[in-house]
């Protein structure tokens, strides 16, 4: 029946036909809303001047900011205009091992001494201050990473103070949340956090790691640093003792060090799946850690603990007995949200064929009503892609879509001019076996796919090494719950996505990482159990 | 020439406002050692029929509200108490007549343990709650929920700490209290109920009667609208009626009797004391096989 259509360029817009009489006409099925200026707001961009950022940012080690040991620092940049932000000091490994004394120092002596109680009251602190600086943390996290400001000041902060206001709730209660144990903390957890949601991230990790007794060496993302920074001020202005939790900034090459550091007890990585396989193997690669220089006669006997949280290709299963409207809400929230750089996003569209048609026409409409532009604009849905080799990397996998076969549709928003941006876009026609079924595109693309019944659903979703969330869209109960059985995913959202949550546990199956992160099962991570 | 103070009467606290006792009674706060200190608002049973009307009233908000806000509202109740510490220290010290230090003991003690309890309003059903391996093809779960208006009848002594250790765990899961205060030192009570204005409770979720407890017993298990009573008075006489009176109506009934040392003990921060005043639910979900 359907014919495989021929590959297009990137570039391509669908054109419209004229006809003698200068009406445009549009076949039929591919027809479409075109609002044309009509929609157009005036601008309406949050304020930022009012919020200073430092030319030049330090590391921050034992309480202190202080110079990284190679006296270098890299250019931090605003993806939106691709201005220059700040500097971001560029950490070593002796940065990174004065980070992890001083967190020893500070668990040894403070942290794992203090009740329970004290801890959590720091942690309400911290959460306060959160609160209270919440508008200009949003603003500093959409120029840093680009995002939305509608998403940094209504997603991403609540969440960052609820996590922290969570697990401060915990400190005092570990010996409820694990019933004959006497939980204890592991020590000093180095943490490296993603570029997507970084005070987020940063909150998912260092909440539970304190609030269960252990101190912290962060290493936030390369690109997206200034919040962690502030962060890092929030805790002096906490007075959190010094050492608890460190911030040493950089690349890879930084991370690296900090993994292969000999006295650390446990380690958390949230990014890519390939990065998460290489830290799984240089804490292999060490069964019998060598006596660092600096590690005064404490060499960790045991491997540290290790964590994961990694890539994603989330099946959005969208069945024909769905509230269509509010599906297809749900999936352009699934994959758009936060530029699709969202490790859960529900990246994979599985539409039952009976309701297929309905569903594209209805898709193309939408991505046509989504903003593009000004992250720092009230009304923006999608801002700028966070870097440029983000970007190269979208269009790359977006082009061996259109390769392999598949059918291109974007909106035609117009793109600002600096920046890094992609349009809103989804891929029809696409098979399992192409890369834009089976890789993690982390950009503003949806791959589109059909099944006819739930058994086919569940398998196909299933067939692919990742498993971290997956999405169900149906009114009927029964079938919601046969499916959450069978998916092979960490989360499962019915009738909603992208839904998070400091008392839900989040994390994947299989190749999208191990351990979970909130609720009772992520302090698990973060305590030794005796 | 000396400075002439101003002398307050304490009222009582229903519904969020600070009314007089309807029957236009009051009685003169006495400190431990005899002295008159002030008066306070003695409460009558249309009183404690009003304040309960209150707590119905704030019923359907404050247990619909999240688990997060409730946490916060109540954390926001210790922040508030912490600028007042003096304060509330004095208002301890004066009518107990125990050391400005012991005063200031049993106030920060207070703050602690709201901030604890802040700390459960959003894992007590991840401790308490459960999903049952049923031997059908079901997806079954319990949870706890909040059983509705409870009565809470504190001690004499600690008058600021016990009130706040039986409160804290009622209210957290979204039920409403009406408080029958310490009686022979109410004013610490008292005071702590003008904080609470102050803070982010609703109004009607906390009310605080002040008066005879005996007078008032009579009517608490009998009242068809309360759900519940937590009883940490220590008094055999009024348990035992309390007990009688529920036994005709089913009404959910737990006795904390507590030495005075016990209230600054962990003892008096237990959990498991939210359950007297929560139902569990167990709802059942068919899955597709």
């Amino acid at each position: 029946m359907k014919t495989k259509p021929k590959p297009m360029k990137l570039s391509a817009r669908r054109a419209v036909a004229v006809l003698g009489n200068g009406h445009p006409v549009v076949p039929l099925r591919e027809r479409r809303l075109t609002f044309g200026n009509k929609w157009d707001y005036s601008p309406a961009p949050e304020e930022s001047k009012n919020y200073v950022i430092t030319p030049r940012h330090e590391l921050f080690i034992n309480g202190r900011f202080v110079k990284p040991h190679s006296g270098k620092h890299f250019d931090s940049i605003n993806p939106a205009n691709e201005d220059k932000l700040t500097e971001i000091a560029l950490g070593d490994e002796v940065d990174v091992d004065r980070a992890v004394q001083a967190a020893r120092r500070a668990y040894e002596k403070v942290w794992s001494q203090m009740p329970g109680r004290e801890r959590g009251k720091y942690l309400y602190r911290i959460a306060r201050i959160i609160q209270e600086k919440s508008r200009e943390l949003a603003v500093l996290e959409t120029m840093d990473g680009g995002k939305p400001i509608k998403e940094s000041r209504d997603v991403d902060l609540p969440l960052v103070a609820a996590h922290f206001f969570y697990h401060a709730g915990w400190a005092d209660k570990l010996k409820y949340a694990f019933p004959g144990k006497t939980p204890r903390p592991l020590g000093v957890a180095g943490q490296i956090i993603p570029w997507n949601f970084p005070l987020l991230m940063a909150a998912w990790k260092i909440a539970p790691a304190l609030a269960s007794g252990n101190t912290v060496v962060l290493k936030p993302a390369e690109t997206t640093s200034v919040t962690a920074m502030r962060l890092a001020q929030i805790f002096q202005e906490a007075e959190l003792p010094e050492g608890v939790v460190n911030v040493v900034t950089g690349a890879g090459k930084t991370g690296a060090a900090l993994v292969n550091h000999p006295d650390i007890d446990k380690i958390a990585f949230t990014g890519s799946t390939e990065v998460g396989k290489a830290i799984a193997k240089a804490i292999t690669a060490r069964a019998d850690p060598p006596a660092g220089r600096n590690t005064r006669q404490r060499v960790s006997r045991t491997l540290p603990k290790l964590t994961l949280e990694l890539g994603g290709k989330a099946a959005n299963i969208l069945f024909e007995d769905a509230p269509i409207e509010q599906a297809i809400e749900g999936v352009i929230s699934g994959i758009y949200f936060n530029q699709g750089h969202v490790c859960c996003a529900g990246s994979r569209l599985f539409v039952q064929e009976g309701i297929y048609s309905t569903v594209i026409h209805k898709l193309r409409d939408r991505i046509q009503t989504l903003r593009v532009g000004n992250p720092l604009d009230k009304n923006t849905d999608i801002g700028a892609i966070n870097s440029k080799p983000q970007l190269e990397k979208i269009k790359m996998l977006v082009q061996s879509g259109v390769d392999e076969g598949a059918r291109l549709e974007q909106s035609s928003c117009p793109l600002p001019q600096n920046g890094y941006w992609f349009p809103p876009t989804f891929l029809t026609g696409v098979t399992m076996a192409n890369r834009v079924a089976q890789e993690e595109i982390f950009g503003p693309v949806l791959s589109v796919m059909t099944f006819r019944t739930p058994e086919e659903a569940f398998e196909r979703a299933n067939n692919i090494p990742y498993g971290l969330s997956a999405g169900v869209w149906t009114d009927k109960g029964s079938k919601i719950f046969k499916m959450v059985n069978k998916l092979r995913a960490g989360v499962v959202w019915a009738n909603t996505y992208n839904k998070f949550d400091p008392t839900s546990p989040f994390g994947g199956y299989k190749e999208s990482g191990f351990g979970r992160e909130g609720g009772l099962q992520g302090l698990a991570a973060y305590c030794q159990l005796d | 020439m000396n400075r002439l103070n101003v002398k307050k009467t304490y009222k009582l606290y229903i519904g969020g406002k600070f009314p007089r006792s309807e029957s236009g009674r009051y009685l003169p706060a006495k400190s431990a050692k005899g002295e008159h200190l002030d008066n306070f608002a003695y409460a009558s049973r249309k009183d404690f029929r009003d304040a309960v009307v209150a707590a119905r009233a704030a019923f359907d908000d404050w247990s619909k509200a999240t688990a997060y806000n409730r946490g916060q509202v109540l954390y926001r109740a210790a922040e508030m108490l912490q600028n007042r510490v003096k304060e509330l220290a004095n208002e301890v010290s004066r009518s107990a007549n125990v050391s400005a230090a012991r005063g200031k003991h049993e106030v920060t003690l207070a703050i602690d343990r709201l901030v604890h309890f802040a700390g459960w309003t959003d894992k007590y059903q991840q401790v308490f709650g459960s999903v049952n391996p049923v031997a059908t093809s079901h997806f079954n779960f319990t949870t706890p929920e909040p059983t509705g208006v409870v009565v809470v009848l504190a001690p004499d002594e600690p008058p600021l700490l016990a009130l706040v250790s039986l409160v804290a765990p009622v209210i957290l899961s979204g039920n409403t209290a009406v408080v029958v205060a310490s009686e022979k030192f109410p004013l610490p009570s008292a005071s702590f109920a003008e904080i609470l204005a102050t803070s982010d409770l609703p109004g009607g979720v906390v009310n605080v009667l002040t008066g005879r407890r005996a007078e008032l017993v009579p009517h608490i298990a009998s009242h068809m609208d309360v759900n519940a009573i937590v009883d940490g008075a220590r008094d055999t006489e009024i348990s035992a009626k309390l007990r009688a009176g529920v036994a005709t109506n089913l009404k959910r009934y737990a006795s904390h009797s507590l030495t005075l040392a016990d209230w600054f003990s962990s003892e008096a921060e237990d959990p498991y004391w939210l359950l007297d005043t929560v139902e569990f639910k167990t709802a059942w979900h068919p899955i597709g096989i």
